[in-house]
């Protein structure tokens, strides 16, 4: 890392809480100077947006797009988190950032000087890097057709709403939200490639072509003709189950292709979720990194900004008081604790590993090789924040200074027992066996139940089968499945069996049947 | 790097999903509207109200996976003393058990939010309406007034706007080049000047009477005032809402109202009164008291004071009447009347009430709601003086209403039964 010498003449960025647009600008240009010119960051061009906290609130009840479609699920979840806001319960982020080309930060009207430097630094800085440098963002999405799809989606779903009814769109809406999870086709090559600015395109054209090709003769076409046409039709697509490609893990894309019932602008609705689904993916398997790699980030910036004078003392201790509640992580039997905090526990392994490349000990040595004494910390992070997500990270560089720091330890809890046992805990024995257990706990793919369709009778009972492969015994939820499976069985629009079997032995641990309700 | 200022955009952006959200849960809100006024003091009612509903509709299911099923293994932070082998009760099931469940509060079955003043009076009102708004049903006003539109180029003399009339004529004689009055006259003195002359210059005469005759031709033709210039004031008829109401709140403050029906009573004048006030711009209330004289007093009198006395109930109707004559002309007030009472009332004096408000105040109001305030316990007490003397006018008047109340509880009911649609005349 090259280090600029202080000019003599560097004076404070801001003095004060007050914010003006030139503050920040100057604030920004300071931020980037580091964060591009020291570090040598890669980010998309940044484009700050400056809203209140209700907007901000707006934001985050639609999963964090302000431009999402309407749908009462975000009503809800508005009037959830405002009503926890205004009790105090709930903090509002500080910052929101999209992953878009150009980056989309969001900053606080109510927030102070000092406190939009942090979110430059942390934001459009560090999650920017990661969106644009990660291999999984980089495979997943595509950051500079988002917003426009957003746009074509919003305006699509509403479209949809004057012509076939608020009720009809929720309903479909409802049901693709509670397969939502199960609209990503996890495994490479079992999807194409998909652009979503070709989507919106291929939309669009679609319906162009709908428009123009429209004869209102049609209509008159006598009926008989129309029954023979959906056979003709159905042959490639079905023709028994051999010719779809089973079993399928993707269910909304299942549906969308194959649902006997479903009409063009419901298969629509469903692709548009789908794509979302898919959207989000990599953020749901990068949170300690990301947050570690914009965490880390934002804590290098202001402390050079300091160094450099162009932070006050008093601007100092508010960042690091935000940073410190930030990285908090409470014990695990503290009334506090809610899980692992992804802030605390990225920032902690990026912070050792910047200290293992320059400072290692010989347990180092040990355990890191490859980067111990590298004496290029912020080449090896660089490497790292591209390359893995956040089980292979963990399983790779968490290191033993981090389970003693945190003191980690391992649970092992069947469902019998009235009891959970320690299994692990932070000593030499034990340190390996916590990573993996901490790896496997961010495992994604692990996490989520293992859904698949494995039969879909398409020209006889036409009734759908999915299996769900039972990893350790470990079923599923009984009544939320079958309220999602009434959901299934809607889009499908007959007949729908879960089979839960056992993942070793094959065999069949339950079967739950949803028959299409009126 | 670009700084956008968004603060400015539209805001409730999310306004659009919340409806959605209120259509969705609306049964269920609806529900928990009611619930919220029957328990709550009447007083609050006014500003947003925290409602608790069950999300049964509002349930967003996925598959997920059951943490009381099959064996985990999974890490957690702030270890202090415990060792390999060490085993942990694990915690009763609301809790969730440290890092997993509970992040994404799914299982929750309750969901409390609070909505607007507005949402929560529309639930609140929403199939009531005032019976008999005669006057003011807003809707469908009657009485509309003139008000300015503008000018328009017909309409009747009185209407005629000068101003613009002759700006429009001056402009038009300007540009028409009609001679003025004075020019005429200055040729008809140049005429006479040169026919004194002797011997008149005939050339001069001449050219002279030419230009007479041409101005005087002008004139004739470019009219000094012409249909073209005239404008008229325009005014429309624009609907004019009885946008006010009075509301007397009428009680009976001897001994035998102790405070706790004092509070009944008060409790129903309010929601009275703020379903007034969404009806009306304006709304005023009069409180009269009575024992065996009236008075108009204030609120805090109204409520707080204490009389003694007997109890002449008509002695309100009088100083009602009186009130309503010297400053709510019936043309501008739409009347309403909430009489409070435990129902005694000297026996000679019902004969005086019912003619009262046979005669005139049952005429001159809106509506006229009489609750009879009592003790739970009370039992099925005989009809009160005052009750019975009343029950023979709710067949007759259709703006009349009666009804007994025994407990907070009972005033949303009652309240919505007065002014519900298909009105029950019956206690």
């Amino acid at each position: 890392m090259q280090i600029n010498p202080t000019k003599a003449t560097s004076k404070l960025l801001f003095d004060g809480a007050d914010w003006t647009f030139d503050l920040v600008k100057k604030a920004y240009d300071s931020v980037q100077e580091v964060g591009v010119g020291e570090l040598g960051l890669d980010i998309y061009p940044n484009v700050i947006e400056v809203i209140t906290s209700e907007q901000m609130l707006d934001a985050y009840a639609s999963i964090g797009l302000p431009q999402m479609y309407r749908h009462w699920s975000y009503g809800k979840h508005f009037v959830r988190d405002e009503m926890n806001y205004r009790r105090g319960s709930q903090a509002l982020a500080y910052e929101l950032v999209i992953n878009s080309d150009p980056c989309i930060n969001y900053i606080m009207e109510e927030n102070s000087m000092t406190m939009h430097t942090l979110v430059l630094a942390h934001a459009a800085m560090g999650h920017n890097h990661f969106f644009k440098n990660n291999y999984l963002f980089q495979e997943w999405t595509r950051a500079d057709a988002i917003l426009d799809y957003l746009d074509f989606a919003k305006s699509y779903v509403s479209r949809c709403e004057e012509l076939h009814g608020m009720n009809a769109v929720e309903q479909v809406l409802d049901a693709a939200h509670a397969l939502m999870q199960q609209g990503i086709s996890r495994y490479p090559g079992s999807n194409k490639q998909m652009s979503l600015a070709r989507e919106r395109e291929r939309a669009l054209a679609r319906h162009l072509y709908e428009e123009r090709s429209f004869n209102d003769l049609w209509r008159t076409v006598p009926k008989q003709r129309a029954e023979e046409k959906p056979e003709g039709e159905e042959a490639p697509v079905s023709g028994g189950s051999s010719q779809v490609r089973l079993p399928e893990e993707n269910l909304l894309y299942f549906l969308e292709k194959t649902a006997p019932k479903l009409e063009d602008w419901e298969r629509e609705l469903l692709r548009i979720v789908r794509n979302l689904a898919t959207y989000f993916y990599p953020q749901r398997q990068t949170k300690v990194m990301n947050e570690g790699c914009a965490t880390w980030t934002h804590f290098h910036i202001m402390n050079r900004l300091y160094d450099t004078g162009q932070l006050s003392e008093g601007a100092m201790l508010e960042f690091l008081h935000s940073h410190s509640s930030v990285t908090m992580q409470p014990s695990w039997n503290d009334r506090r604790f809610s899980g692992l905090n992804p802030y605390a526990l990225g920032f902690a392994i990026m912070r050792d590993i910047e200290r293992i490349a320059t400072e290692p000990t010989s347990e180092d040595k040990d355990w890191f090789p490859d980067i111990a004494g590298s004496g290029d910390p912020v080449g090896e992070l660089k490497r790292i924040w591209a390359e893995f997500r956040d089980d292979s990270f963990i399983l790779q560089y968490l290191s033993p200074k981090v389970i003693r720091d945190f003191r980690l330890f391992g649970i092992h809890d069947e469902a019998q027992y009235p009891h959970v046992f320690v299994s692990s805990i932070h000593d030499e024995r034990g340190y390996r066996r916590v990573r993996q257990n901490l790896a496997q706990q961010y495992c994604v793919s692990s996490l989520d139940p293992d859904l698949q369709i494995i039969d879909a009778d398409l020209q006889g009972s036409r009734r759908l089968v999915v299996s769900h492969r039972v990893r350790n015994g470990v079923m599923l939820e009984r009544a939320n499945c079958e309220r999602t499976l009434y959901h299934l069985a809607r889009l499908w629009g007959y007949r729908v069996k879960l089979v839960e079997v056992d993942a070793e032995s094959g065999k069949v641990l339950k079967e739950h049947e949803n028959l299409r309700m009126p | 790097m670009q700084i956008v200022d968004r603060r400015l955009n539209p805001k409730a952006k999310s306004l659009g999903n919340r409806q959605r959200f209120i259509r969705r849960a609306k049964a269920e809100i609806k529900e928990a509207v009611r619930e919220a006024v029957r328990s709550r003091k009447v007083s609050d009612i006014g500003a947003g109200e925290d409602v608790r509903i069950s999300s049964k509709s509002l349930r967003e299911p996925v598959f997920s996976l059951d943490s009381k099923s099959g064996s985990r293994d999974f890490v957690l932070p702030g270890n202090s003393d415990l060792v390999v082998g060490d085993a942990i009760p694990k915690p009763p099931p609301a809790g969730g058990r440290g890092s997993k469940g509970s992040k994404d509060g799914s299982g929750e079955d309750e969901f409390v939010f609070s909505l607007s003043r507005e949402e929560f009076l529309d639930l609140f009102f929403e199939d009531l309406r005032l019976p008999n708004l005669v006057k003011a049903k807003l809707k469908s006003v009657k009485s509309t007034e003139l008000s300015r539109a503008g000018f328009s180029s017909d309409g009747s003399p009185s209407k005629l706007n000068h101003v613009r009339t002759m700006r429009n004529s001056l402009a038009r004689r300007i540009a028409l080049h009609r001679p003025s009055l004075a020019t005429l006259e200055q040729l008809e003195d140049e005429i006479a000047k040169a026919e004194a002359e002797s011997p008149p210059d005939e050339n001069l005469l001449e050219e002279l009477r030419a230009r007479h005759a041409r101005v005087v031709y002008l004139r004739k033709t470019v009219a000094y005032l012409d249909p073209l210039d005239l404008k008229f004031n325009r005014f429309e008829r624009v609907p004019k809402p009885s946008t006010q109401a009075v509301m007397f709140c009428l009680m009976d403050v001897s001994a035998s109202m102790t405070e706790r029906l004092k509070d009944l009573a008060k409790q129903f004048y309010m929601l009275l009164n703020i379903f007034l006030r969404r009806h009306y711009r304006e709304v005023q209330v009069v409180f009269v008291r009575h024992t065996n004289v009236a008075q108009e007093v204030d609120e805090e009198t109204f409520f707080s004071g204490r009389e003694t006395g007997g109890t002449v109930v008509s002695t309100a109707f009088v100083e009602m009447q009186r009130v309503i004559n010297e400053r709510y002309p019936l043309s501008d007030w739409n009347i309403y009347a909430a009489q409070a009472s435990d129902g005694h009332n000297f026996r000679d004096d019902m004969e005086e009430c019912i003619s009262i408000l046979q005669s005139s105040l049952l005429s001159q109001c809106q509506y006229f709601a009489y609750i009879e305030v009592g003790a739970p316990d009370d039992g099925p007490y005989p009809p009160s003086e005052v009750w019975e003397g009343y029950e023979d006018l709710i067949g007759q008047h259709d703006n009349f209403a009666m009804r007994r109340v025994t407990e907070a509880g009972e005033i949303y009911p009652v309240f919505r039964n007065l002014f519900s649609d298909e009105k029950s005349t019956k206690g």
